[in-house]
């Protein structure tokens, strides 16, 4: 009675896309090893019987090297083999190394059923397979597939129930590879092709100078167009529909229930010379709004489908390559890059993605400098909220500032956590064509993780604040904190309202400076703290989880103090 | 016949690994992606003089870190 499907196979086969393709459940694949970091879980009717498929991250083998592998293989190892079926994702575009884990696990005596997946990209690279022969040297079911367009996916299913575990000789590593190398003469034609605009453009990513001239030109124009995507939703979409179809409607509320009450002053918050701000009246149907989805949500979905772009076309593990050099001095290696861009979306996924890192000192040093150094897209929309009106020179102040304290920070964790930090060992995918549903897809599932994540939590902050300020309890806070805020930041002591509230999530914070009148520098001070200090509370919960309340409160004391030093720095350096 | 480490090999160089001074996991790494004793490899290139290295095995690429790629030993014709 098959219980359990679990899906296993090397990094960036294309195992989440066989997983949607199967239960139905939309999850986040891309073009480099190392997307899944969580077990997901679905669910597949099958015969009328419902089974459960686990979606395991990749590993190349069952020997685990990090800890997003050793989850995988635990799992595996540890569930009763009668009562599962192993489908094996293999790249057919690299059969070679993916046989390696195949043979593993029907030595392991495990019910395996192999999808030979990315047949149809084998097809265009000159490579094909002869799946009857390979079907019976394996002694297991060997299915081609192409998970993308849902090729093979029926007759894989078909299959399953004919899986069960076959007697095969236990190998030892050489041997196998021996083993490995008699399969692929027997089962593999290559024909050989001349070389593509893509291959020459895939080489030449991966040398100095030519690659990191196409990783700063992707990066600016990656950046020039996040902000044209994102500006113009704001300019033609977003603050039309509020401005035009919603503040009407608000003003006939607020006219109804009087400037004077409480619920006023909860739902729509205070007028500013009469009229509704959107940014400034702070309230739970006037700035919660506006804040999140005319401010932070059209940065959400332009940044996430530039990320989507550049992940499936397979330029994140160039860049981690090229950027390696620099990531060893602050104890990391290239691929700590990939947690970076992630958390430059939302820190929360970015956190959970350091889970490919190797050690402990690393994820820890990553994770610290995520919180702290890299800015969410919230955030982002803050900072170019409060600093916008200015020259373009104090946003990219804020920028500068930041990229400064996560190197100076980086390098001294380096110095100081103690443990190892292991070198960069990844493969390099080729680049291919995103799929539009795939990007499509992701993007869609993003900005609804960020609408569930994000938008009642700053209902719930705006609520608070207004409470608090309705009843004026902001007044024993600043006092006591009035010391810092005023003598070392030079900022007004109301101020640590907003930075406390930030906390809990930035984009709150705001809005609560507006009626503060700060000067240029004050606002620019402002925006550095905000961005330093964690950024939101959903930051905090990932990092205990991922590290621990040890690592947690270590990182906690490390941002407090970055903060200070950098907030009074400022105040005193700048004129 | 010349014994070099991946470090000093040429851009577009072929050679076959013949040493691996690394400890058990690594090792398990390696062999897992397809580097072990014996194996034809190409060096595609490398970042600086302390950076990364691209190599080319069978049909993946593969990038090791200067440190891991200094512990590999490339025979060359």
């Amino acid at each position: 009675m098959i219980k359990k499907i679990f899906l296993i196979g090397n990094p960036n086969v294309g195992k989440s896309v066989v997983f949607s393709r199967l239960t139905g459940v939309q999850v986040i694949s891309s073009n480099y090893g190392g997307t899944t970091v969580e077990i997901t879980r679905g669910v597949l009717k099958l015969g009328g019987q419902e089974i459960e498929v686990v979606d395991l991250p990749g590993t190349y083998s069952l020997e685990a090297s990090s800890k997003s592998e050793e989850v995988a293989v635990t799992i595996l190892k540890d569930y009763p083999k009668e009562e599962c079926v192993v489908v094996n994702i293999v790249d057919s575009t690299n059969l070679e190394r993916n046989l390696y884990l195949s043979l593993e696990l029907i030595e392991e005596g495990l019910p395996v059923i192999v999808a030979l997946n990315m047949c149809d990209e084998a097809k265009h690279h000159g490579v094909s397979i002869q799946v009857d022969k390979l079907e019976k040297i394996l002694g297991v079911p060997v299915i081609p597939t192409c998970a993308i367009t849902g090729l093979g996916i029926k007759l894989l299913l078909e299959r399953i129930a004919e899986t069960k575990p076959v007697e095969r000789q236990r190998f030892s590593h050489r041997q196998r590879w021996q083993e490995i190398g008699n399969i692929i003469g027997q089962v593999q034609q290559l024909t050989h092709r001349h070389h593509s605009l893509r291959e020459i453009l895939e080489d030449a990513s991966v040398r100095p100078f030519s690659g990191a001239l196409i990783a700063i030109a992707i990066i600016l124009v990656s950046f020039e167009v996040v902000r044209f995507i994102g500006e113009n939703l704001i300019n033609r979409i977003a603050d039309p529909i509020f401005l035009n179809l919603y503040q009407p409607l608000l003003a006939k509320l607020s006219s109804f229930l009087g400037e004077e009450s409480f619920i006023h002053h909860l739902v729509i918050g205070d007028l500013i010379n009469g009229r509704i701000d959107f940014k400034q009246s702070l309230g739970i149907l006037t700035t919660a709004p506006y804040i999140e989805f005319a401010m932070v949500l059209p940065y959400i979905i332009s940044f996430y489908f530039v990320l989507g772009l550049l992940e499936d076309i397979g330029i994140l593990p160039r860049l981690a390559m090229l950027l390696d050099n620099i990531l060893h001095h602050l104890g990391l290696h290239g691929f700590a890059i990939i947690p970076v861009l992630l958390g430059l979306g939302c820190n929360v996924p970015g956190i959970l993605a350091t889970r490919n890192l190797e050690s402990r000192r690393e994820r820890f040093i990553a994770a610290t400098l995520i919180s702290i150094g890299v800015p969410c897209v919230a955030l982002q929309a803050m900072i170019f909220g409060l600093l916008g009106r200015f020259s373009g020179w104090y946003v990219s102040g804020v920028y500068l500032v930041l990229l400064a304290v996560w190197l100076v920070l980086g390098i001294i964790l380096n110095h100081t956590v103690k443990g190892y930090s292991p070198e960069l060992l990844i493969e390099i995918p080729p680049y291919r064509l995103p799929s539009l549903s795939t990007l499509w897809k992701k993007l869609f599932l993003r900005i609804k993780g960020f609408l569930i994540e994000a938008a009642p939590l700053v209902l719930v902050g705006v609520l608070i604040i207004n409470v608090l300020l309705y009843f004026k309890l902001f007044g024993l806070l600043t006092g006591i904190f009035a010391p810092v805020i005023k003598g070392l930041f030079g900022l007004p002591k109301e101020a640590v309202v907003s930075l406390v509230m930030g906390l809990f999530r930035k984009d709150v914070a705001v809005g609560m400076l507006m009626p503060l009148a700060l000067t240029a520098k004050q606002l620019f001070i402002t925006a550095v703290l905000l961005a330093i200090s964690f950024p939101c509370v959903a930051t905090f919960v990932v990092f205990f989880k991922e590290l621990g309340l040890k690592d947690l409160i270590k990182a906690s004391l490390i941002m407090l103090t970055v903060a200070l030093v950098t907030g009074t720095l400022l105040n005193f350096v700048i004129h | 016949m010349k014994k070099i480490s991946l470090k000093q090999m040429k851009e577009k160089q072929k050679g076959i690994v013949c040493d691996i001074s690394a400890g058990p996991a690594l090792q398990n790494k390696f062999m897992s992606m397809g580097i072990y004793k014996g194996r034809e490899i190409a060096k595609i290139s490398h970042i600086g003089l302390k950076g990364p290295v691209a190599i080319k095995v069978g049909r993946s690429v593969l990038v090791l870190g200067h440190g891991v790629a200094s512990k590999i030993t490339i025979e060359i014709q």
